[in-house]
Formats: structure tokens, C-alpha cells, sequence
């Protein structure tokens, strides 16, 4: 660091090599195919897209697919950052066997948390059983969506937060509390601002996430059109009937509104760092 | 009121047994003990039951029919199938993290917050899409994919699809993992090597690959747990072939609706027991060599 030699010709072998490597599969696995997704779009024309689009079944399924990712990521914010405080800040016996299963929705295979959802709410399952006895059906409702959604996510934002709160230096905490603040208010004006970037992070990736979920919610949503048919199941149906054009539309359609969504949680997170002022 | 404060001694901080001393920058046993309630229950529901209910379900009509189970010809193609796309999918992975890795810590070149947003790209895209892009890309009626078709190489309702769809889920993995890693080691061992004479190939293996072993592992483990459990992008691509092109998620999933519970589930456990195994190896890796990791956990 001291004494940072500007050196012209790098003398790091393997530049063209791993460069190589690198650019070759970019383009076989993400660039080409996005491009084909793109140029599938483009040859279809914006109003191929728009007429696909723009059907009830297709807005249903959008929105479903939205509304319920959004509710979902918002659990998760709430849950996973309460799980990153007690899992960093307290000390109770399970705590790292906790710890470790907080990343099984990473480990577990989409298709078998669907199926094990499914059995769990459905009406003569274990958990099923005791809300249809309150009258509420889980499986193949929206419900049954939501639950499978917060499974997938969960992890993300106590997994962004957790290291944040490790950082966090206890002298802020004492300050704050010799100045005369209650432990509420610490937490609500000192703690929770510091918390918000990472948690924000957090909330997009588990939105991500649950946006493009397929294999562990189309067990247990029924898959009713209009009422329970997700977005990216009904790329899967417009495959299976050889329409690439619509399956190409309702694609780009969701790449479009994830995109937009990140780019707005992005642009949240700049303004809530430069408010708490550090970078 | 004011009587009864006069009374007590000075350095007792608050009126008797009821508000106990604490810090001040802790809550109070209640709220914790409250908010650690909260948090086991909240994961015991969400996360333990369904893996509970993997396992119940599969040994519902006893072990020995879970283990008959495994033995059909439909479960030991699909067990067959996942081990070889991971067999070819995770080491095709491995050596892609590492050039990228490679390329973008240890040289400066322009573009290259440009290169990492790519590399993260397939993070953002929902593998049903990605499956798609592919089946645009290669699938039969596609430029390519026809070609490719006409000289007997099929992609898409093939193995190859299966692996280039589960390398794309897991594209992230290894190279997100070695690059803060490789940032934070930075470069001047790798520059000492190389003035004492080592050749480059050498100084990778006996200076960078020992620095970055765990790391590596730690990418290979979650690529790997990734790669035999992905669907959506294998659902689109697979074609679910029966005894072809099957893995055994989409085993799975015919099974389950075929209404073939025990077969199903049993398939089912020994993915979530790798899931399993693949937890207790990466938490081993978190406390023995945490060092070595990089500090913040996305996946």
C-alpha cells in the first residue's frame, strides 16, 4: 500500500487465458441466450407483446405473482432481520444449530420444499388440518402461494443484516443511552437506520427470488387460471403449446417489471445511506 | 412516593427486585426471551416442519418400502442422470469462478464492474426464463439449435440442455465466492513468486490455489447442492423424458403426481439429506476457516 509501484505491463501471467475463459462463458451461458430471449422479443414487435400481454389470464398472473412476491419479501424483512438480532446479539442454547438452519430453504431442492408444503397445508396435513378446523384453506389458495414464497426468501435478509449487526459498535448504543434514551428509541433511531441498507438489500434478493419462483409454488398453488396461476407457470404452459412468441412476451414482461422494481429498491438504498451519512 | 426513594441506599440503581440492573444497551430477559421465542418458533414452522414432513412421508410405509422405492428403474435412472449433469455442471463452474476471479482481482482493465454485473446476472433472471432463453437459443426451430439438430447433437430435451440450464442457476456461485476473497489476499504474494522465477501456472497452483481452497470448496459445495436441485430451468429445457432425461427433481415431481407418495418423498429425502450434508459442511467451513471466507453471505 505504502509504496504502490505503478507498474505500465502488468507482470501477472494469465490475463488472455482466464479473460478467455471468462468472456466464453459469458457468452454461451448469459449473453447468447439473454440475446435470444431479447431478439425473440424485438422480432415479435412491441405490439406482438403488448396483445400478449394484455389478456386477463396474463395480467392475473402478473399481478398474483407480484403482489404475492412483494408481501412475502416483506415477511421476510420483518422476520429475518428480528432472527439476525437474536441470532448475533443473544446467547441460548441451539443457537448455532439455529444459526446453520436458516440457510436450509438455500440447500433444500425447490421441488422437494413444494411437495413438503403442500402435504403440510393441505387440508389433511398437520398444519393444514388445524386452519381448515378455523375454517381457512392454505393449499391451492393464495395462502399456500405466500407460504411457499417466504420459504424460499427467508434466508436473504437476515443473511445481509446479520454481519451488519456484528459491525455495529456498542459505544453508538451507549451514547445514545447516556444521553438519556430509552432501549426502544436507541433501537428505533439508532440501531434499525443503521440496519436499513443491508436490510433493504436484503428484501430485493428475497423479492427476486420469489418473482422467479416456479418449482416449490406450483405444487401448492392449485394452479387455477385467473385465481392461483403464477407468472412463470405461465411461460411453462405457453412452452408446452410451442407459442415461443407469448412465452418470450410474458418473459420479457417479467424481466422488465424486475428489473424496474430493483432498480427503485436501488435507488431507496442510495437515499438511505446518504440520510444516515455513511457510505 | 418520594418518601419511600429517600429511604433507599445510593448505589441500589433502581427501586427494589422489580427492575433488576442491566445494561443499557440491552433489552430487558422479557423482550429477549420473547424475541428468542419468536425466532425458534417462526424457523421451527417455516423451515423444520417441511423437512420434518420430507422424511415422515417417507418412511410412512416403513423403510423398506422407501429403500424398494429407490430401486425402481425410474428413480435409479434420475439418481444416475443428477450425479452426471452435477458431475459435468459443478467442475465446468469451478474453473469458470476461478479464471473470473483470476481476471478480475489480479488485473485493472476497463468494463470490469460491467463484467461482475454479468457474471451476477443469472441471480436476477427466474430460471423458468432462463430456461426459456435457452430453448430460444437451441431448441429446434432456433438457427443454432436446427443446425445442431441436423448433425445429431441435440441440446434442448437432452443432456446438454439439462447442463448448460443447471451451469446458468449456479453461474454466481464459485466466482462471487473467490472474488472478495482474492480482493482482500491482494496480489503481492503472487507478484514475490514471480520475481523469485516461478512460472505462472506455478505460482497459481502453490501460492493462489492454497490461499483460496476454502473459498473454493465453500463455491463448489452450494454450486453443487444448487446443480442436482434445480427445476424450473430443467423442467423448461428437459423436455421430462421419462428414464432420459428426468432428474430426479422431475422424478420427483412425476411421481408426486402420479400419486406415488412413498417414492416420491424417498427421492426427496436423499435430496434434502444432501441438502443436509451440504449445511453441516459449509457451517464446518464457517467456523473452522472463517478466515479465509468472505465476510458477507448471500447464497
Amino acid at each position: 500500500m505504502a509504496l504502490s509501484l505503478r507498474i505500465q505491463k502488468s507482470p501477472m501471467p494469465g490475463f488472455r487465458l482466464g479473460m478467455g475463459i471468462t468472456l466464453a462463458m459469458l457468452s454461451l451461458i448469459v449473453i447468447l441466450p439473454v440475446g435470444a430471449l431479447l431478439a425473440k422479443g424485438a422480432s415479435y414487435g412491441l405490439s406482438g407483446i403488448w396483445g400478449t400481454v394484455n389478456t386477463p389470464r396474463v395480467w392475473a398472473a402478473l399481478y398474483l405473482s407480484f403482489r404475492l412476491s412483494f408481501f412475502a419479501a416483506l415477511f421476510n424483512l420483518v422476520f429475518g432481520t428480528l432472527l439476525a438480532w437474536v441470532l448475533a446479539r443473544y446467547e441460548f442454547p441451539g443457537r448455532r444449530l439455529i444459526d446453520a438452519l436458516v440457510d436450509l430453504p438455500f440447500a433444500l431442492p425447490t421441488a422437494v420444499a413444494g411437495i413438503a408444503l403442500t402435504t403440510l397445508y393441505a387440508p389433511n396435513g398437520v398444519f393444514g388440518s388445524v386452519f381448515k378446523s378455523l375454517g381457512i384453506k392454505i393449499a391451492y389458495t393464495e395462502w399456500g402461494i405466500l407460504i411457499a414464497l417466504i420459504f424460499v426468501g427467508l434466508p436473504f435478509v437476515t443473511r445481509t443484516v446479520q454481519p451488519v449487526i456484528d459491525e455495529i459498535e456498542r459505544e453508538v448504543e451507549e451514547a445514545s443511552a447516556t444521553l438519556g434514551a430509552g432501549r426502544l428509541y436507541t433501537m428505533r433511531r439508532v440501531i434499525l437506520p443503521a440496519l436499513a441498507p443491508a436490510a433493504l438489500t436484503g428484501f430485493a434478493l428475497s423479492l427476486a427470488r420469489a418473482v422467479g419462483e416456479y418449482g416449490s409454488v406450483i405444487f401448492i398453488a392449485g394452479n387455477l387460471p385467473l385465481k392461483t396461476e403464477i407468472a412463470p407457470l405461465l411461460i411453462v404452459i405457453k412452452l408446452e403449446e410451442f407459442d415461443y412468441n407469448g412465452a418470450a412476451a410474458i418473459g420479457l414482461a417479467m424481466l422488465l417489471i424486475s428489473f424496474t422494481m430493483l432498480l427503485v429498491i436501488n435507488l431507496i438504498q442510495i437515499w438511505s445511506r446518504r440520510r444516515i451519512g455513511h457510505v | 412516593m418520594f418518601d419511600s426513594s429517600f429511604q433507599e441506599p445510593l448505589l441500589t440503581p433502581t427501586e427494589g427486585n422489580r427492575h433488576p440492573w442491566r445494561p443499557a444497551t440491552e433489552e430487558s430477559p422479557l423482550v429477549r426471551r420473547i424475541l428468542i421465542a419468536v425466532a425458534v418458533l417462526g424457523l421451527a414452522v417455516l423451515v423444520v416442519a417441511p423437512l420434518g414432513v420430507v422424511f415422515a412421508e417417507a418412511l410412512a410405509k416403513g423403510a423398506g418400502a422407501a429403500i424398494a422405492s429407490l430401486a425402481s428403474p425410474d428413480a435409479l435412472s434420475a439418481i444416475k442422470l443428477t450425479l452426471l449433469v452435477a458431475g459435468i455442471s459443478v467442475p465446468v463452474n469451478a474453473v469458470f469462478g476461478v479464471a473470473a476471479a483470476w481476471t478480475i482481482t489480479k488485473f485493472d482493465f476497463r468494463g470490469k464492474a460491467f463484467l461482475i454485473t454479468l457474471i451476477d446476472l443469472p441471480f436476477s433472471i427466474s430460471p423458468v426464463v432462463a430456461g426459456l432463453a435457452l430453448v430460444l437459443l437451441f431448441g429446434a426451430n432456433s438457427l443454432i439449435g436446427g443446425w445442431l439438430v441436423a448433425q445429431g447433437f441435440p441440446i434442448i430435451f437432452a443432456l446438454p440442455g439439462i447442463v448448460l440450464a443447471s451451469v446458468f442457476v449456479t453461474f454466481p456461485f464459485v466466482a462471487r465466492e473467490l472474488i472478495p476473497v482474492m480482493i482482500e489476499q491482494g496480489r503481492t504474494e503472487e507478484e514475490a513468486a514471480l520475481t523469485l522465477g516461478a512460472s505462472g501456472w506455478r505460482v497459481f497452483r502453490t501460492v493462489t490455489l492454497p490461499n483460496i481452497k476454502w473459498a473454493l470448496l465453500y463455491g463448489v459445495l452450494l454450486c453443487n447442492a444448487r446443480a442436482m436441485g434445480e427445476f424450473g430451468a430443467v423442467a423448461v429445457v428437459s423436455g421430462k423424458i421419462r428414464g432420459q432425461t428426468a432428474t430426479m427433481p422431475i422424478t420427483i415431481e412425476m411421481m408426486y403426481n402420479e400419486y406415488l407418495s412413498v417414492a416420491a418423498f424417498t427421492l426427496a429425502a436423499v435430496l434434502a439429506l444432501l441438502g443436509l450434508l451440504t449445511l453441516a459442511l459449509k457451517t464446518l467451513l464457517e467456523w473452522r476457516h472463517a478466515d479465509q471466507l468472505s465476510a458477507i453471505r448471500r447464497h
